[in-house]
Parts: C-alpha cells; sequence; structure tokens
C-alpha cells in the first residue's frame, strides 16, 4: 500500500462497505421475526438450516403451520423455553451493495446491559415499535440509551402494521410521539417505516397494501443510509496497545488509529509526558505505509528514542486529548447492586487500566421525560451522571467528540465483572492543562543526589509515635548525607490544608493534597517522610497507586490504650469529654493497613531501636540503581 | 497411530491463490484490523496465552492474522494442535509443515486416558470420541501448560448458540462457559480480568463469515489444507453423509465400498465425522464461486451437531470449543 491508497472515507461510498446496526424493542415487538425475515430474504438463510426451522416450528413455534423465522436467531436453550431473547446475538447477512453486523439485542428490562453493548459498535439503530401498542417506556429507554452511545441514525420500525389494517393515521400517530419524544436526543436522520416483519411488507420489498407510505423500505435504507461520521477528520489519536522490540534496532509502538490519520514526518505528542517526536516509519505486514487513518492497525516507529509503553496515547501536538484524573461522566451501571459514590473500580480505557472512583453521583436520569434528578445510588439499569476520579492520570476525550477516546468501562475489582459502561462528558481540574516534556527530569535530579527517591509514608493511631519516629529516620539519613524532607500531618493542615475539616471526605483530600505534594519532592529527586494518621485504607490505596513502586508504607502499630495514656496534645481526653468529633481511634475507626511495608510495634523497643528498623528497611531502597522513568510510571 | 495400507488417491499439489495486487476491501480491512487488534490486546494483558490451531481454514487464517499483529517480531505465543488421532492425514502433515516453515512452536497433545481407553468414533460413538478426545483433552492440555488465554478460530456465524459468542469468552476454572454469566463487551474494551485458575477464550474471527474467510484466504494467498480442494477421492456413503475412507482403521460394512468420487471438504476435522461434498471446486476462486451460489451451511457436514438439539450449546459448557 502507499499514499494513493484509497482513504477508509472514500471506500465508504463504495458498494462493499460495513453497516453496524442493532435492532430494539419491547419484547413482542418482533425483533427476532424482523431479523429472521432479513435473513430469509438476502438468502442468509441456507438449505440445511432451512429444514431445521421447519422442524423447530413445528415444534416450538407460534406461527402455526407457517415456519416462526424467529427462531432462526432464538439461540439459547432457556430463551427457546421462555420464547425471548436475553443475550446479545450477532448476525451477518450482505446485500450486493452491503455487508451487515447486526446486534439483536434484548427488550426485557432487565437486560438493558445487553442494549447497551450492543449500542456501543454500532452506527444505527432500529427501534421496533408494536402498531398496536405504540410507544412503551421500553422504546423510550433504547432511544435514550442509543443516543447516550453515540448512535446518530435512528430507524423507527413500526411492525405489525397488518393488524391494524395497514392504517396510516395510526403509523402517523406514532411517528409524531417518537419525533417529539426524540427531539433532544440529537439523532442526525428519524427514519419511519410502516412494516410486517412477519409478512415482508416493506421490509425487503415495498408493500402493495401500504401505497400511502412513500419512503423506501428498510433494507433498502439500511444499503443506502451514509452513517460514516468522518473519524479520519478527527484529531489524530492512537492508544499504544503494546511495544513491538524485535531486536535492539527495531523499536516500534502498535496499536489502532482510533482517530484521524498520521504520516511519515508528521509531528506527534506522547499524551502523558508531552514529549514530542516525529513518525519515522509505519510499519505493516504488507509493507512501509506513507499514512494511517483511523481503524488502521499498525506499529509505528518514532524518530527519538522515546518512550510510549501500553496505555500511552499518541495525539496530534497541537490537538490534544485531556490528560487528567478527574473528570464527569454519563454511566449504564449494570451490576445487580446500586452504585454508590465513594465505590472504588478498575477504569479501562483505550489501552490503559487504572484504579479509580465515582467520587460523585451528580444525578440520575429519567428517561420517561428525559431529565436528570438528585439521586443517592444507582439502580441497575440506572443512568447516571457521575464525577469520577482515577489513581493515575488518564488521557480522555469528551465522548461527543470520540467514540473511542471517550469510552471506559468499570471493573469490579474483586469479581472482575465490568460493572459500567461510561461516557466522557467533560474533563475536569486543569483538564486543558498539558504537561510539558522538560529535559531535567526526576532521574536527572535524582541522579545528581545519588540516591533514588523513596516516599516513606508512616500510618497510625494519633499518639503512636509516627512524628517521633519519622524525626529519628531524618535525622540519620541527613547525617549520611541523604537528602530527606519531612511532612507532618498537623503541619500541613496549618498551611496548605487549613480550609480542610475532618469527615471522610476531608480526610480524603488531605491524603489527596498530601500524596501530591510528596509526588513534586519525589519529582525534586527527594527522600520524603510523611506523617499522616491516614486512617482509611481506601485513601492510602490510592496513594501506592498514585506514587508507584517508591511507596513505602510503614505501619506504626501502637495499641489505642498505649496511645491515649501518652496522649502527647491531650487530644484524646478531649475527645472522650465529647470535645472532638471524628476523632481516630475514638469516634472513627482506624482501618490498619493489611499490607503495609513495615510495621512497627511500639511494645518492641525505643523510638530509636523502631527508627533502627526503618532505617535498615530503606537504606538499601535509597542507595539502589539510580531510578528509571520506568519506575515512576510502574502502577 | 497405525501406518495405512489402503490404496489411496494423492491430492494434487494444492493451489494458491495469487498475491493480491490490490488492496483489501473496506470491510476485509475492518474485519482484518480488528482481529490484529484483539490478538494485540491478548499478547500485551495475559500471562501465557496459546493459539489453538485446529489445521482448518480459519486456523489458517488466525494464524495469518498473528504474523500480521506482531510483525516485524515473531508470534509471541505456541500454536496447540489437540490431536484425536483420528484427523485426516493431510491435515498432520500440513501442520507439521507450517510449523516448520513458520518457525512455530507447535504443541500438540493426545488425551492418553482416551487413548488407553482405545476410545475411537466408530466404536464408541462420535458423542463419546468428541467429549474425551476434543473436549477433555483440550483441557488437559490448557491445565498441563498453565494457558491463561487461548485462541480459537470459531466464528459467529457458525451456528445459533455462537452467535451470541462474546469476542473474549471467559470460562471458570473448571473451563466451564456460563451463557448466562458472560460480561458485557462495550465498544473494544475488553474486559480481560480473571482469578487465578480462570482463563479466557478469545476468538478473533468471531465477527468473519464463511464467506469473509474464503475472500480473505483468496485476498492474502494463504496456504490452506489442499482437502478444501475438489479432488477423486475414495468415499463411502453413511447417513447420508460421504465419508473419506483415509486409512485402513475404518471398518467397511457388509457390501460397502469405497467409491472414488469428486469431492471437497468445506469443514475439517476427524475424518470419520466430516462429510465430504460433491464438487468441482479446484481453487479458491471456485469455492468463493460456489459459495456464493450455496445453499447449504458448512456445518451440514459435521457428524457432531446433528447428535440432537441445542448439542453445541451442551458441548460449549461442557468445554469444547
Amino acid at each position: 500500500m502507499n499514499a494513493l491508497t484509497p482513504t477508509k472515507a472514500a471506500a465508504a461510498e463504495t458498494p462493499h462497505g460495513l453497516l453496524r446496526f442493532l435492532t430494539c424493542g419491547s419484547v413482542d415487538d418482533g425483533k427476532s421475526t424482523l431479523i429472521g425475515r432479513l435473513l430469509y430474504d438476502t438468502k442468509a438463510i441456507l438449505e440445511d438450516q432451512m429444514t431445521a426451522l421447519e422442524k423447530d416450528s413445528r415444534r416450538h413455534g407460534t406461527t402455526g403451520e407457517a415456519v416462526d423465522l424467529a427462531l432462526l436467531v432464538d439461540g439459547l436453550e432457556a430463551e427457546r423455553e421462555q420464547g425471548i431473547t436475553i443475550d446479545v446475538a450477532y448476525r451477518f447477512f450482505a446485500t450486493p451493495r452491503r455487508s451487515f453486523i447486526v446486534a439483536d439485542t434484548p427488550g426485557h428490562e432487565q437486560y438493558t446491559r445487553n442494549m447497551a453493548t450492543g449500542a456501543s459498535n454500532s452506527d444505527l439503530a432500529v427501534l421496533l415499535v408494536d402498531a398496536r401498542k405504540g410507544l412503551l417506556t421500553q422504546t423510550r429507554r433504547h432511544a435514550v440509551i442509543a443516543s447516550l452511545l453515540g448512535i446518530r441514525h435512528v430507524v423507527l420500525a413500526v411492525n405489525k402494521i397488518d393488524l391494524v389494517g395497514f392504517d396510516e393515521a395510526t403509523f402517523r400517530a406514532i411517528v409524531a410521539d417518537f419525533e417529539a419524544f426524540a427531539e433532544p436526543l440529537g439523532f442526525r436522520t428519524i427514519e419511519a417505516i410502516p412494516l410486517s416483519a412477519r409478512f415482508g411488507d416493506n421490509v425487503t420489498e415495498p408493500s402493495a397494501s401500504m401505497p400511502w407510505h412513500d419512503g423506501p423500505t428498510l433494507l433498502g435504507h439500511l444499503e443506502r443510509v451514509e452513517v460514516e461520521a468522518d473519524r479520519t477528520v478527527q484529531p489524530f489519536r492512537m492508544p499504544v496497545q503494546l511495544g513491538n522490540r524485535p531486536n535492539l534496532d527495531f523499536r516500534g509502538f502498535s496499536g489502532t488509529v482510533a482517530s484521524g490519520r498520521v504520516a511519515v514526518g508528521e509531528e506527534v505528542v506522547i499524551a502523558s509526558s508531552g514529549h514530542t517526536s516525529r513518525v519515522a516509519r509505519i510499519v505493516t505486514f504488507d509493507g512501509d505505509r506513507a499514512e494511517a487513518a483511523a481503524g488502521d492497525a499498525v506499529t509505528i516507529v518514532l524518530a527519538d528514542e522515546v518512550d510510549a509503553p501500553r496505555g500511552e496515547v499518541l495525539a496530534a501536538p497541537k490537538a490534544r486529548p485531556a490528560h487528567t484524573t478527574r473528570f464527569r461522566a454519563r454511566l449504564v451501571w449494570m451490576a445487580a447492586e446500586p452504585l454508590k459514590p465513594g465505590r472504588g473500580f478498575l477504569l479501562k480505557t483505550g489501552a490503559r487500566t487504572v484504579p479509580a472512583t465515582v467520587s460523585q453521583l451528580a444525578a440520575a436520569l429519567d428517561v420517561e421525560t428525559y431529565a436528570d434528578r438528585a439521586a443517592d445510588e444507582l439502580p441497575l439499569n440506572g443512568i447516571g451522571l457521575v464525577e469520577v476520579e482515577t489513581g493515575a492520570p488518564v488521557s480522555l476525550d469528551p465522548y461527543a467528540d470520540n467514540r473511542e477516546t471517550g469510552a471506559f468501562i468499570l471493573i469490579d475489582r474483586f469479581a472482575n465483572t465490568t460493572v459500567a459502561a461510561g461516557m466522557v462528558t467533560e474533563t475536569l481540574g486543569g483538564g486543558n492543562v498539558y504537561r510539558h516534556g522538560f529535559d531535567v527530569d526526576r532521574a536527572s535530579r535524582a541522579g545528581l543526589k545519588h540516591q533514588r527517591p523513596v516516599l516513606l509514608w508512616f500510618t497510625g493511631l494519633p499518639g503512636s509515635g509516627k512524628s517521633t519516629i519519622a524525626n529519628l529516620v531524618e535525622r540519620r539519613l541527613a547525617a549520611i548525607g541523604r537528602h530527606t524532607m519531612l511532612i507532618d500531618g498537623d503541619a500541613l493542615r496549618i498551611g496548605l490544608n487549613t480550609d480542610l475539616g475532618f469527615d471522610a471526605a476531608s480526610r480524603a483530600e488531605n491524603i489527596r493534597r498530601a500524596g501530591e505534594v510528596a509526588s513534586l519532592m519525589l519529582e525534586a529527586g527527594l527522600v520524603v517522610l510523611c506523617a499522616f494518621v491516614s486512617p482509611f485504607r481506601a485513601d492510602r490505596e490510592r496513594l501506592r497507586e498514585r506514587i508507584g513502586a517508591d511507596f513505602v508504607e510503614v505501619f506504626v502499630d501502637t495499641p489505642v490504650e498505649i496511645c491515649a495514656e501518652r496522649d502527647p496534645k491531650g487530644l484524646y481526653a478531649r475527645a472522650k469529654a465529647g470535645g472532638i468529633k471524628d476523632f481516630t481511634g475514638i469516634g472513627q475507626d482506624y482501618e490498619a493497613p493489611l499490607a503495609a511495608d513495615l510495621v512497627l510495634h511500639a511494645g518492641e523497643g525505643s523510638p530509636e531501636q523502631l527508627a533502627g528498623q526503618v532505617l535498615t528497611f530503606v537504606e538499601p531502597l535509597i542507595a539502589g540503581d539510580r531510578p528509571t522513568s520506568e519506575d515512576s510510571a510502574a502502577l | 497411530m497405525p501406518v495405512s495400507t489402503a490404496a489411496l488417491v494423492r491430492t494434487p499439489e494444492f493451489p494458491v491463490a495469487e498475491p493480491r495486487r490490490e488492496p483489501l476491501s473496506p470491510h476485509l480491512a475492518r474485519l482484518e484490523a480488528e482481529a490484529v487488534f484483539i490478538l494485540r490486546e491478548v499478547v500485551a494483558e495475559f500471562r501465557n496465552p496459546v493459539m489453538l490451531y485446529s489445521i482448518g481454514k480459519d486456523s489458517a487464517v488466525m494464524l495469518h492474522l498473528a504474523r500480521k499483529a506482531f510483525f516485524p517480531g515473531p508470534v509471541p505465543f505456541p500454536l496447540l494442535h489437540v490431536d484425536t488421532t483420528w484427523k485426516f492425514r493431510e491435515m498432520i502433515a500440513f501442520r507439521d509443515r507450517t510449523a516448520a516453515e513458520l518457525g512455530l512452536k507447535l504443541l500438540v497433545h493426545v488425551n492418553p486416558d482416551g487413548e488407553a481407553l482405545g476410545i475411537d468414533p466408530f466404536r464408541s460413538g462420535s458423542a463419546v470420541h468428541t467429549q474425551v478426545m476434543k473436549t477433555e483433552g483440550l483441557k488437559q492440555a490448557l491445565d498441563k501448560w498453565g494457558f491463561d488465554a487461548a485462541f480459537g478460530g470459531a466464528r459467529r456465524d457458525e451456528e445459533k448458540s455462537r452467535a451470541k459468542e462474546r469476542i473474549f469468552s471467559h470460562r471458570t476454572s473448571s473451563h466451564a462457559w456460563e451463557p448466562r454469566n458472560q460480561r458485557p463487551e462495550l465498544w473494544h474494551l475488553f474486559n480481560t480480568r480473571i482469578a487465578k485458575g480462570e482463563s479466557m477464550r478469545v476468538f478473533p474471527l468471531s465477527n468473519w463469515t464463511e464467506l469473509d474467510v474464503w475472500q480473505y484466504i483468496q485476498a492474502e494467498a494463504i496456504a490452506v489444507v489442499p482437502l478444501y480442494f475438489a479432488a477423486p477421492r475414495p468415499v463411502v456413503e453413511r447417513d447420508g453423509a460421504l465419508i473419506m475412507v483415509d486409512d485402513d482403521r475404518m471398518p467397511l460394512m457388509s457390501g460397502e465400498r469405497p467409491q472414488l468420487r469428486q469431492v471437497r471438504f468445506r469443514t475439517l476435522g476427524c475424518y470419520p465425522l466430516t462429510g465430504a461434498v460433491p464438487s468441482d471446486a479446484t481453487t479458491v476462486e471456485d469455492i468463493v464461486r460456489e459459495l456464493t451460489l450455496s445453499r447449504s451451511s458448512e456445518r451440514q457436514g459435521r457428524v457432531i451437531d446433528n447428535d440432537d438439539q441445542a448439542s453445541m450449546e451442551r458441548k460449549k459448557r461442557e468445554g469444547y470449543f
């Protein structure tokens, strides 16, 4: 291939393109029959399948002696017995004009997640309505989900029109209903077609019974509708799937171009580091190419020795994705247990998986009215507006701008199930602030000091001895020529965190800020010691994820009785007297680390001896190899 | 495996399509890119993947895609063939030649228990043979080498229960597939997380049809087993299926005499369980032409599918691919 290769955009005009669409509707609207009809009429059903169908029709069919086309597509035993589709099924057929992949999605209420699944990879939705029933809650729900998932083309298939005597007025009323409801949903085309899937009217052949319908047949419309939003004119994005380094002479970054195009010689930026380089080669098995466009799976070689491990995004330097840890998103909740804000997950977007928390549930969508309402939790199949915080920065675009780089899934950390589909609506917290790739970096700063930056995080009850031990450790490190910095929780609260209280949310923010300050000091090449009560496990885990391999958790495990007896600041006495709310150890629980790097038992020695334990553990780390950028990137 | 003494007709050297001079059709290009993405995702996220290589046309395409996905690097995982000892001899020859020519690591596993019991498709029946030699053999092999992800060449258009299969299909630690407990697959964001002992079956060709596969073989000039092309072969007709007498282990019934007929195979498996179809298609181009006119589906020749209704789904739950 070469530069003269026709672009994908041009190819979409040619007869042999591909249309992925989904069908949705309520139970008994006739979806399976409609798909069976399309397969049957386009001769996608073969002789032996037909024989099996006739046999099945006699056993399970609902159409008397006639062949029941729905049985062609209802696959699993359970749904054959129940007579309903319970999962997403994919069907394939082709005409001389186009190839089609149909996602057949269920109408049953509890299976909305499957509808979202089908919609995520579709460009068009066929919404079925039973002419006798008109729009149902499910129809509205499906239209909303289709819209949220970025589908811009809809066919309103008014089915079973034969059962209302092919009545035009009934059809017009349903269409008017739908158009009014769909107005805010942003569909670019809505094609309404009256049809009978069972008898084939207006499916592939125009119906003689409805001379009043002057629009296309369903198949005629599907063959001709132009859906390819031109992804190639959007800014260039390519998530790096994996590095390709078969030998020392070749170093490529493999991935599929998510949007836009890129050519040899053009400048690209690595979204997280801000480093730029030029495209030296675009390598494929079929030879080098001059350029690559959205949808192409390629391997890019850059002109400079820059690192872009899996999860990085190569992007156009002048139109970069946001690189942030905070954003707002639409969420389709897919787990039985309702979503409550504050819960942690894994988030996957592009080729990157990071820890994430749904920090806020701003609203839940009422699909009947298409209005957002305040909510405390999001039930199964609920659609919420949420704020998400990730444990490490991710590169994102709003979903409305880019269906590839604006989409994410949430994964339950323990059950490993996919629990939500998310679409970014807005990036927050400096989403439009980009890191500049500076030449003097952490490695070179640390190298000057001949040390590896490490964060020693002392956690434990008030009065457990954190600050005392940290102080001794720092004195000793300074004495042997290490460059250190001690950050004490109380000191930070007097300055940077003076606006924060002691409730759970404030404590979380207190720790987050401390972690950010510590992270800057690590960048400066320092050994950082932090002494913070930090009572919540989740907060400390976020820190570990944020800092990576250089995070050392030191648990100062002093029994609460001893702490209360010492009570160096008289706080336990005041808390017992009711003078302090939310005091850890009395009003608020302390969640001990489950896997601290080091545990210090107060009963087992003097502060000097405990400090000695810390030094024994940490000195080899600090003296270790010069840090590499990979260390700091490690999660 | 006993050496055959039956007088058999050799298939002529297999034809290969002319290398393509034009870019792939947009439809095939999109399917190719999707498969390459899936292959790369598995290599990036799994510890020890393997490609189940069944020697058929789908495996040939999948292997070709793997060579593309990691080029200029080598294919970064081994091939695994679960041998039932009843494959066509030409399949085994093709398998060994392909692995040698491409420099790939090939693992072959035969269920030793089944071998010891003397399971064979004639006396044990197709259901038992498939269960023991294929399903159990596959599970043994996956456990033996500790694979956490296995590529398979299954396509959604093959059979009704496969239409609902995920691209990344989660298997429990006992290799079972739970149709009611599948993960939703959104966009191309595949959830690859598994617990210890669990595994993933991954199907890069999920969205391909039989015609796509052949058109791709034609466009990319991919070598396939010669049995796909029509040639005179010794067959007997049993229960409406044309069974090729591939070696002398096949007991002939009284009055049964192999006849030379011009046939080819649309799918390849154990020779006693794979029916041939009469055909004059001797080139890939012929096959594509035949398929566009065809009125019967490819699994028609599979004896096991007809065992009973919904049998494929049951086999899958038990761990069959």
